[in-house]
């Protein structure tokens, strides 16, 4: 990966910064240039919350070339809290660690981590992200 | 708009093709088309393929398989949408020939797959997820395809067994298909008991990496019935969606809001209800998506797909036979050819030229082809005139 591209993910990937609609509300991880609900383009720059509740799941055992040392590891869809907002939170996916394999379920509580993603090699960029943990 | 008939099909036997290069695939399967045809000429051509760049370094393809096989200086147009490149490059040169810009119109798909190893195809098929926030994570296909697994078991108590019974099935229809990679019959305890690859989902959940094309020829309705020896299938709809690309932002992980909403369009442009289907080539890139697809066009009301497929009701002799090919599981899943291959045999089922897979008194058809997790579907009817 070069360094822009990464150096371009970095708000999000570090620091969970989404974009929320000022004129309805809607929040979007990444953020957006229109919203796709009442197409204003006025957002403000928001944090998404580090708790959720796993929606989906699975256990990639073949795992990508750049992931294949982690292999097996857990992933899932995991719905972040929307607080009191009566909305539905925003879903992201990620790698689910620190589990056993056997105690996943839909429904558990997890928050998320700032963790190492994979590594380019010896001399590669180090990638980092979020990844979810059980509560 | 003119009505547009399919006149000619032609496809290659499909596999690890080591000998031969993409041109020559796409050039064969292009060659038995125009003979099926029995055209001279064809006037415009649109090629399916997903990512011949990633797969075998070239693009072009427009100049490449026009000089190939011989059809210099005719347009060609190469038509990309993922697993979806091959149904959204018919329904291009149908808009084509229904347009009346052109008559005679070459519609062919290709994917070259086997010169790069396993994780050069992993990571030329993972293109087609987002690559920022799905693939970055460590997500593969079958991982996506995993997700919404455990998501319809949970929901609707969907079984592993009802899972595996797709694949049974389609191999079952396979295994009578000269032209399938994998014509073997598979037992469901063998489904069950083969590598996990993305848990629920095993290898023989999967559709195989393939080299293949194929192609069909396109003629508005009233040239072909003059022209065609053959019984004339005209494609009497048309239906074309999208959805978000990252499956996590879908509101729905158990739908597929994309082929529903293309077979809506599908339905109403052909004046047909899914009860007037005959039969069906569908997008089984894994044993769940069928499940998934069967439900969004209707054949099975809304998480009742898994006891419908092990019931029968899609099975050769059942209701609605699905994938009476063998389905990408067993005919193999060469990604931009698939779509076009669909409808190849949704043909020559219309035809009665299916042999010893003949769906009896098949008189309309339809095909549903879809790129990613869902982000895109095509969905075509045929019926034959």
């Amino acid at each position: 990966m070069s360094s822009p591209r990464y150096w371009r993910g970095i708000p999000q990937r570090y620091r969970l910064e989404a974009g929320k609609c000022k004129k309805c509300g809607k929040i979007y991880f990444p953020p957006r240039l229109i919203c796709d609900e009442c197409k204003s383009r006025e957002f403000e720059k928001v944090n998404l919350p580090k708790e959720g509740k796993i929606l989906t799941y699975t256990i990639i055992r073949v795992a990508p070339s750049q992931c294949t040392d982690q292999a097996p590891y857990a992933m899932g869809i995991v719905e972040l809290s929307a607080g009191s907002t009566g909305k539905d939170g925003v879903k992201i996916l990620s790698q689910i660690a620190d589990c056993d394999f056997d105690k996943l379920e839909i429904g558990m509580p997890v928050r998320i981590e700032f963790r190492k993603i994979y590594q380019e090699g010896e001399a590669g960029i180090i990638c980092y992200g979020y990844k979810c943990v059980p509560v | 708009m003119r009505d547009v008939a399919i006149i000619g099909v032609g496809m290659n036997k499909w596999g690890e093709l080591w000998e031969s290069s993409l041109r020559d695939i796409f050039t064969e399967a292009a060659l038995l088309a125009i003979e099926d045809a029995e055209v001279d000429h064809i006037d415009s051509m649109y090629i399916g393929c997903m990512s011949s760049g990633l797969f075998v370094g070239q693009e072009h393809l427009s100049s490449l398989l026009t000089d190939y096989l011989g059809m210099g200086p005719i347009p060609a147009t190469r038509v990309e949408s993922a697993c979806s490149s091959g149904g959204l490059a018919l329904r291009t040169g149908l808009i084509d020939v229904a347009s009346g810009m052109n008559d005679i119109v070459l519609v062919g798909g290709v994917e070259k797959m086997t010169d790069v190893s396993v994780h050069g195809a992993t990571f030329a098929l993972s293109t087609a997820a987002d690559q920022e926030y799905e693939v970055y994570h460590g997500v593969t296909f079958p991982g996506l395809y995993a997700l919404m697994a455990r998501a319809h078991m949970h929901r609707y108590g969907t079984t592993r067994k009802q899972l595996a019974q797709v694949a049974v099935k389609n191999h079952y229809h396979g295994s009578m298909n000269p032209l399938a990679q994998y014509p073997q019959k598979i037992t469901a305890e063998e489904v069950i008991e083969s590598v996990m690859v993305a848990d629920p989902l095993r290898i023989l959940d999967c559709s195989p990496i393939t080299d293949g094309a194929a192609a069909v020829i396109l003629a508005p309705l009233d040239l072909a019935k003059k022209i065609s020896k053959k019984p004339v299938v005209k494609i009497i709809g048309s239906g074309h969606a999208t959805d978000t690309i990252a499956l996590h932002s879908r509101k729905d992980l158990t739908e597929i809001k994309s082929t529903e909403r293309a077979a809506k369009i599908a339905y109403e442009m052909a004046s047909k209800s899914p009860e007037e289907i005959h039969l069906a080539e569908v997008h089984d890139c894994f044993t769940i998506a069928e499940i998934c697809v069967i439900e969004a066009l209707g054949f099975a009301e809304k998480g009742k797909g898994g006891p419908a497929t092990e019931h029968g009701m899609t099975t050769l002799g059942g209701k609605i036979p699905v994938n009476t090919s063998g389905g990408l599981k067993s005919k193999g899943h060469p990604v931009g050819a698939t779509g076009v291959a669909q409808a190849i045999e949704i043909t020559k089922q219309l035809r009665g030229e299916a042999g010893e897979r003949q769906v009896k008194n098949a008189k309309v058809g339809l095909t549903q082809n879809m790129g990613g997790s869902g982000g895109s579907s095509i969905v075509h009817i045929m019926e034959v005139v």
